[in-house]
């Protein structure tokens, strides 16, 4: 803990990482200078994570080396990475929710003592606060505390532990842009002064753009650019991030769509599995042709209302009302009202892992003709038919119709999914996180799909923890704080200030 | 009934309790323990009966009762450490392997313990806190056995440790949150290895009493299911230690209400009285279940709560 440590730098030279046969990263060398505020950006699946687990020590590399403070270093484990002052703060908190955050840091130490004189500890813990440029609350157990402060926390702990080269792993996907704002701009300021230097992983160009000094984007495993933010525009960046990758161009919004259908909610309450409040009094009507985003942090009761409204969790009050007629979350009227959903997580929440692509294509229609006949009588040869059919239309990359759906990939478990919602006529649609974790090309087909049936008249209820997202796809968008929407705006007078000072909920 | 018969009454559920109590604070400790790590030995039931048998054997060959409290001890850690490895194996569930703990223990048990049933093996000596009193009633209710006490200051000590040494907190940690453990370099298997091992030490020295104090005697019918209840009696302490102390004379002063009662004439009813762990029991299961409070505070990575 003594305050004499500087910031000092890491440079990997020609790394390698083979699984196998497959090649995680190959030939990557990144250089960052003391009190630097390098970016590491990628899409899911470009090699940050290995990367970055190279230097932790949590894989050894197959080839290249590691230079730190300008010596060779070898790193076996993450307690050398420790004992050479590099600090992770993970993108899922290692924070123990039942111990409170002086414990967690206390025995985030290596040399904790075996008994803890906590009036020593606490005395010890109140000077270190007093340098930090923010606080938290230590003595409440952490699952107390929000996720902002979780953040703080977790840097905290490994400024205490004197990490003076600290790799954030996304570390603003939990937090409202007013967090993710106060948090880069002060670990910015550290290391402006030199007392860290900084390698963070992230998909933000918002971000680079804003708090970065420089920039290493990696693709497929391979480095494709680097350099200094300044010298750099969004385009180029973007450009080395998916290269030459051809997107689905969404269809311009049109203006003058004629509705099929309106969704009204009315005074939903929701409980969440311990029995509390999660959604309060949520009132909200979508028009065909329309799409409605709901905006928040993750936690504040989205996943809740979403379960409620595909049936998996039970309303406490309210009602739901479609073209004025009242709806249950029932597989009737699902079918009789036309609603569709995709939820977050396809592969959990819509797909049942070990069945077939086909038979995953088929849970809307196999009740119905033609897959059956006399009401219950299934004829695996048409269900297979129409899911040749599906495939071939939806692209959807798969061995067989035979081959289960957790052997795809999750692009192509979305568009499975995509596939069986969307190919009828959808009225009313219902989409959660929908590009959650997915690749340039499959995010760009399932928003022209969305698109596409706003523009035919469906109503669209999406749920999102992505702002950017949001803010492209809606008409209107929604704030929800605490289980109750606290905001309501037209996209087109939509200021990305106000929208994130109520998902904060001010 | 008189003033004083309910005086009787209750000086005799109170010295019940005590009594009936001691196997459940230890058994309820040793689940506190393993629970805590993040792991749950149902098995424990089987642990009491084979540390109530091997303790009364020990007793009888050595002549030393306290050598028999430690023989049980160490056959609790046995059952412990072979439940412990095996949970460690992947994709083994730890309720399964608690069930067939539970049957491969009283199955021990009963095997080896068919020659101890016949014969008397020593006690333990209860201390006498009651020479004062001239009423006998009270009397044999303060005589309190040595176990008890070293329960109550188990608990104690388990409690102060779980907050104020490294070994608490990183039980703490590697039961709420496996990632954060390994994040540390913790080694989550070995931590709960060794906390199943310690459970079963203590929930083989709660079998001891039994067959050592109080009941008193070993055969086949010694235990009636205290080690399952003391599984509900955790969840219902909150895998707090100090409040399974409090839980298990709940449940002690319960069972001993059937006894007390026939201490004053009143057999009616006396199996009806005797079910009251078990009526307890339920209650206490269903109230918990539906409290939110507990689920709050169970440890994080137990396997019936992910």
């Amino acid at each position: 803990m003594n305050t004499g440590a500087r910031a000092f730098s890491l440079e990997t030279v020609g790394m390698s990482k083979t699984f196998g046969q497959l090649v995680a990263l190959e030939d990557v060398s990144i250089s960052v200078k003391p009190g630097e505020f390098h970016a590491l950006l990628g899409e899911n699946g470009a090699g940050k994570s290995t990367l970055v687990k190279c230097i932790m020590g949590f894989y050894q590399p197959t080839r290249g080396h590691l230079i730190v403070d300008g010596q060779e270093k070898q790193i076996k484990s993450p307690a050398d990475a420790r004992d050479s002052g590099i600090g992770m703060v993970y993108q899922h908190f290692t924070l123990v929710p039942c111990l409170t955050a002086a414990e967690n840091m206390v025995i985030s130490r290596g040399d904790a003592p075996s008994i803890i004189d906590w009036t020593k500890e606490k005395k010890a813990l109140a000077t270190f606060m007093d340098r930090m440029p923010f606080q938290v609350p230590l003595n409440i157990p952490v699952s107390g505390l929000a996720a902002g402060e979780k953040q703080k926390l977790e840097i905290l702990k490994q400024l205490y532990l004197d990490q003076r080269f600290l790799i954030l792993d996304e570390p603003t996907s939990v937090l409202t842009p007013g967090e993710a704002d106060e948090i880069l701009g002060l670990v910015h300021t550290m290391a402006q002064k030199g007392e860290i230097s900084v390698l963070m992983i992230t998909h933000k160009f918002r971000e680079v753009k804003a708090f970065a000094d420089s920039v290493t984007v990696l693709r497929r495993g391979k480095l494709t650019g680097t350099g200094k933010v300044s010298d750099l525009s969004t385009d180029q960046m973007s450009h080395m991030m998916i290269g030459e990758t051809q997107l689905r161009k969404s269809d311009s919004r049109k203006g003058d769509v004629k509705p099929k259908s309106r969704i009204e909610l009315i005074g939903l309450f929701v409980d969440d599995n311990q029995g509390l409040p999660a959604v309060e009094a949520v009132d909200l009507k979508i028009n065909g042709g329309e799409v409605l985003g709901i905006a928040g942090v993750s936690g504040n009761g989205q996943t809740e209302l979403l379960e409620a409204l595909a049936g998996q969790r039970p309303l406490k009050d309210g009602r739901i009302f479609v073209n004025g007629k009242p709806f249950e979350a029932s597989r009737k009227d699902y079918d009789a009202f036309k609603v569709f959903g995709l939820p977050e997580e396809p592969l959990k929440n819509a797909a049942v892992k070990r069945m077939s692509v086909a038979e995953n294509l088929a849970f809307r229609t196999f009740d119905k003709p033609p897959v059956t006949s006399i009401g219950w009588w299934l004829k695996p040869p048409k269900m297979r038919e129409k899911a040749i059919d599906l495939i071939a239309q939806f692209r959807v990359k798969t061995p067989s119709p035979e081959t289960p759906i957790e052997n795809l990939s999750g692009g192509n478990v979305q568009r499975t999914i995509l596939a069986r919602e969307l190919s009828g006529d959808v009225e009313v649609l219902i989409v959660a996180n929908p590009c959650f974790g997915l690749d340039f090309a499959s995010v760009a087909e399932i928003r022209a799909q969305i698109i596409h049936q706003r523009n035919s008249g469906a109503a669209i209820l999406l749920i999102s923890e992505d702002l950017d997202e949001i803010l492209e796809l809606s008409d209107r968008v929604a704030v929800m704080s605490e289980g109750q929407i606290n905001y309501v705006v037209a996209s087109a007078e939509a200021d990305r200030n106000t929208i994130g000072k109520h998902m904060a909920g001010h | 009934m008189t003033a004083a018969d309910i005086a009787l009454i209750l000086t005799a559920m109170l010295g019940g309790a005590m009594r009936v109590s001691t196997p459940f604070i230890f058994v309820a400790l040793g689940e506190t323990l393993t629970e805590k790590s993040g792991r749950i030995n149902l098995g424990l039931e089987g642990t009491l009966v084979l540390g109530a048998m091997i303790g009364y054997a020990i007793s009888y060959q050595t002549g030393s009762p306290w050598l028999g409290v430690l023989a049980a001890g160490c056959s609790g850690m046995l059952l412990g450490l072979i439940h412990g490895v095996i949970c460690s194996l992947p994709r083994v569930n730890d309720i399964a392997v608690g069930i067939s703990m539970m049957s491969l223990g009283t199955g021990l048990a009963f095997f080896f313990g068919k020659p101890y049933i016949q014969p008397s093996a020593p006690r333990l000596q209860s201390l006498e806190f009651g020479g004062w009193a001239s009423n006998p009633a009270i009397k044999s209710a303060l005589e309190i056995n040595p176990l008890f006490i070293v329960g109550i200051v188990t608990a104690f000590i388990m409690w102060w440790g779980l907050a104020n040494t490294k070994l608490g907190l990183i039980l703490r940690m590697t039961g709420d949150s496996e990632p954060a453990a390994r994040a540390m370099g913790i080694n989550p298997i070995k931590v709960r290895v060794v906390a199943t091992v310690l459970g079963g030490f203590l929930a083989g020295v709660g079998g001891a009493f039994l067959s050592l104090s109080y009941p008193g005697s070993w055969n086949e019918g010694l235990s009636s299911g205290q080690g399952l209840m003391a599984v509900a009696l955790v969840i219902f302490a909150r895998w707090n230690p100090l409040r399974c102390i409090v839980a298990a004379l709940l449940f002690g002063a319960a069972g001993a209400i059937g006894p007390a009662l026939q201490s004053v004439g009143i057999s009616q009813g006396y199996y009806f009285f005797n079910a009251a762990p078990y009526i307890l029991t339920l209650i206490i299961m269903i109230s918990t279940a539906r409290s939110t409070t507990a689920a709050r505070e169970a440890p994080g990575e137990l396997s019936i709560i992910k």
